[in-house]
């Protein structure tokens, strides 16, 4: 039986708003990401989760109990808001006690407990000190140490890293991963950042319009994006227009040049127009070194410097893609309006479901 | 450019002479009780008085009352209107401003109807029970301060974020209240007790009419009977006031000195 069970989760602000019919399995240990952009209704249902906001159907079960209409302090979960939300009035430990002292623990176990989490979050000399003393991601540090300290079921985290600069950023996600996987902690992380999402999860839930639109490793969601939305959302990617020239064979036609696909086109007839997914990386530019490899012919559009990375667009008609190459001081880029060949594997050309 | 400056200066020192002259003349005046000499022969006598030290104990008593009843009035009001209700905050606001509207000879007026010796709740049938009814008098008199002085703190700290993490740990709302905002809201809050505490000490109207033995009313009986004494107790009165509005940009400085707080 999972860990956490979302069950129809509902929420209704307004006709257009909220999260609608959210079903999720989480398993014990797991590291969730909701990932999704602004509005999408990810920290709507992890508002639901910690009992902040009432949903308006539905269900969430905690280790087999059910704790919809709980109050949040009933509910065993810890918290890391965006903005650190640490208690100003109060010093480091005093914070990272704070839900030990409510609990009622005695003065000795709280200070061992403090001692234990300020370690584990790598400021083991800081419990004097008071928030407004600490730089953001020490900040970050000490709420996390707070969320775990009373040994919550189900840790929470709502953008933690957002307010943080970049360097920061990736250090503190790499923490965060690390201490959850060594306390065994449920997690769900709440994030726009799908660098983030890619890096730390074991499974990503990607919300569009307060529906969810896959779940997935990292991996499946990257190779395979099951709708457009989180193929164009999840790193950047080439939609490409393509007409079925025949199904069977699964031989589609991009602006007048035949190519394959693997994929199954299932229900379709020559001539339909269908949406299919194409990474920067997949795509090579000259010749295929494949037999069975696609080709398309094109002209440059634009050439994009970026270092170690030469980004290029390539029209062939009424479709256009970006391709990566690596930079190389002895072959310069093809100049914008120069025709070049593109190849890439049939395998690489995934059908988009709502194509 | 020149001008401009010049005719701010003169506008400061009028304003200034406005204020200062009227001050260092009754100063001067409180220090001429012995005939052709300067002494401090008027507060003696003052603070030597025991209807001074009696009615200054009691508006004090009455004030720390109006204090502890107000904040424990206005703080979960002001903490439930900004986090639970932000749609009743004008009306709040427009409540919290009505004494300042309503002249208070019109509110203790009000009161006597209501609150006399032939009512449900019979409030001025004995001493105590019309203390009782003065401070509430002043808890009113003293809202549009506390409320914006609370308010004010409220303002300045994330309010929402900080219940809902101190919720995730377990707290109550009462936890929540008296160990997670108070503290945070401390110099607002102080701020609002020394407005308080300045507007109480100096009051007539309700104490006159309730004829409850408070600060304001003997220093308009000494003023109507004697030269000097009430001359040294303006000036201590306003020493008192200062005391207060020192101690409120003290606490202020103090809050702005933390930014995390």
């Amino acid at each position: 039986m999972a860990f956490l069970e979302l069950e129809n989760l509902t929420k209704i602000f307004s006709a257009n708003a909220g999260v609608r019919g959210v079903n999720l399995s989480i398993q014990k240990g797991e590291f969730i990401s909701f990932l999704g952009p602004s509005g999408c209704g990810k920290t709507t249902t992890l508002r639901m989760v910690a009992g902040f906001e009432t949903p308006s159907l539905g269900a969430i079960r905690i280790d087999g109990r059910d704790v919809t209409h709980l109050r949040p302090n009933q509910r065993k979960i810890g918290m890391v808001f965006q903005s650190y939300a640490l208690f100003p009035n109060m010093t480091v430990a005093q914070n990272v006690g704070f839900g030990l002292k409510v609990a009622g623990a005695a003065n000795s176990t709280i200070a061992g407990r403090v001692k234990e989490m300020l370690t584990m979050v790598g400021l083991p000399d800081h419990g004097d000190r008071y928030p407004y003393q600490l730089s953001g991601g020490q900040q970050q540090r000490v709420a996390l140490a707070r969320a775990l300290a009373v040994q919550p079921a189900l840790l929470l985290l709502d953008e933690p890293l957002s307010a943080l600069d970049a360097k920061i950023r990736i250090s503190l996600r790499e923490e965060i991963r690390r201490v959850q996987r060594q306390l065994d902690i449920t997690t769900i992380y709440v994030t726009h950042d799908q660098e983030e999402a890619l890096s730390m999860s074991d499974r990503i839930v990607v919300m569009n319009e307060g529906q969810v639109e896959q779940v997935g490793t990292p991996f499946e969601i990257y190779n395979y994006p099951r709708t457009r939305f989180v193929a164009s959302f999840v790193g950047t990617l080439n939609v490409i227009k393509a007409r079925v020239i025949d199904p069977a064979s699964r031989r589609i036609s991009v602006d007048g040049q035949t190519i394959a696909t693997t994929s199954e086109l299932k229900g379709a007839v020559a001539g339909d127009m269908l949406s299919f997914a194409l990474r920067p990386e997949a795509l090579r530019l000259g010749e295929s070194d494949q037999a069975d490899g696609n080709r398309l012919q094109g002209t440059i559009e634009h050439v994009d410097f970026l270092g170690s990375i030469i980004r290029m667009r390539v029209r062939f008609g009424d479709n256009a893609v970006s391709l990566d190459c690596f930079n190389s001081p002895t072959s310069p880029p093809p100049a914008p309006g120069s025709k070049v060949p593109v190849s890439f594997a049939p395998t690489d050309l995934r059908l988009l479901d709502n194509g | 450019m020149k001008e401009s400056r010049f005719g701010s200066w003169l506008a400061l020192a009028i304003g200034t002479l406005y204020f200062v002259i009227p001050l260092i003349s009754t100063l001067e005046f409180s220090l001429r009780m012995k005939r052709g000499e300067y002494s401090l022969e008027a507060y003696r006598v003052v603070l030597r008085d025991p209807r001074f030290q009696d009615s200054f104990l009691y508006s004090t008593t009455l004030a720390v009352l109006t204090i502890i009843i107000g904040v424990l009035l206005v703080l979960p009001t002001a903490y439930v209107v900004r986090l639970k209700l932000p749609r009743l905050r004008p009306i709040v606001e427009f409540i919290t401003l009505l004494p300042l509207v309503v002249p208070p000879i019109i509110i203790v007026f009000g009161y006597l109807r209501i609150y006399n010796t032939s009512s449900f709740l019979p409030l001025t049938a004995s001493a105590r029970s019309t203390d009782l009814l003065l401070t509430f008098g002043y808890v009113t008199l003293a809202l549009p301060y506390m409320y914006r002085s609370v308010d004010t703190g409220l303002r300045s700290i994330d309010v929402r974020t900080l219940t809902e993490a101190a919720e995730s740990l377990g707290a109550g709302w009462f936890t929540i209240l008296f160990r997670v905002i108070l503290p945070n809201v401390r110099s607002a809050i102080l701020s609002g007790a020394f407005l308080t505490f300045a507007i109480v000490i100096g009051e007539f109207v309700f104490a006159s009419l309730l004829n409850r033995p408070a600060f304001g009313p003997y220093l308009q009986l000494i003023g109507a009977n004697r030269a000097y004494e009430p001359a040294a107790l303006a000036v201590i009165a306003f020493i008192v006031t200062w005391a207060c509005m020192g101690l409120i940009q003290l606490f202020g400085r103090a809050r702005t000195a933390r930014p995390g707080s």
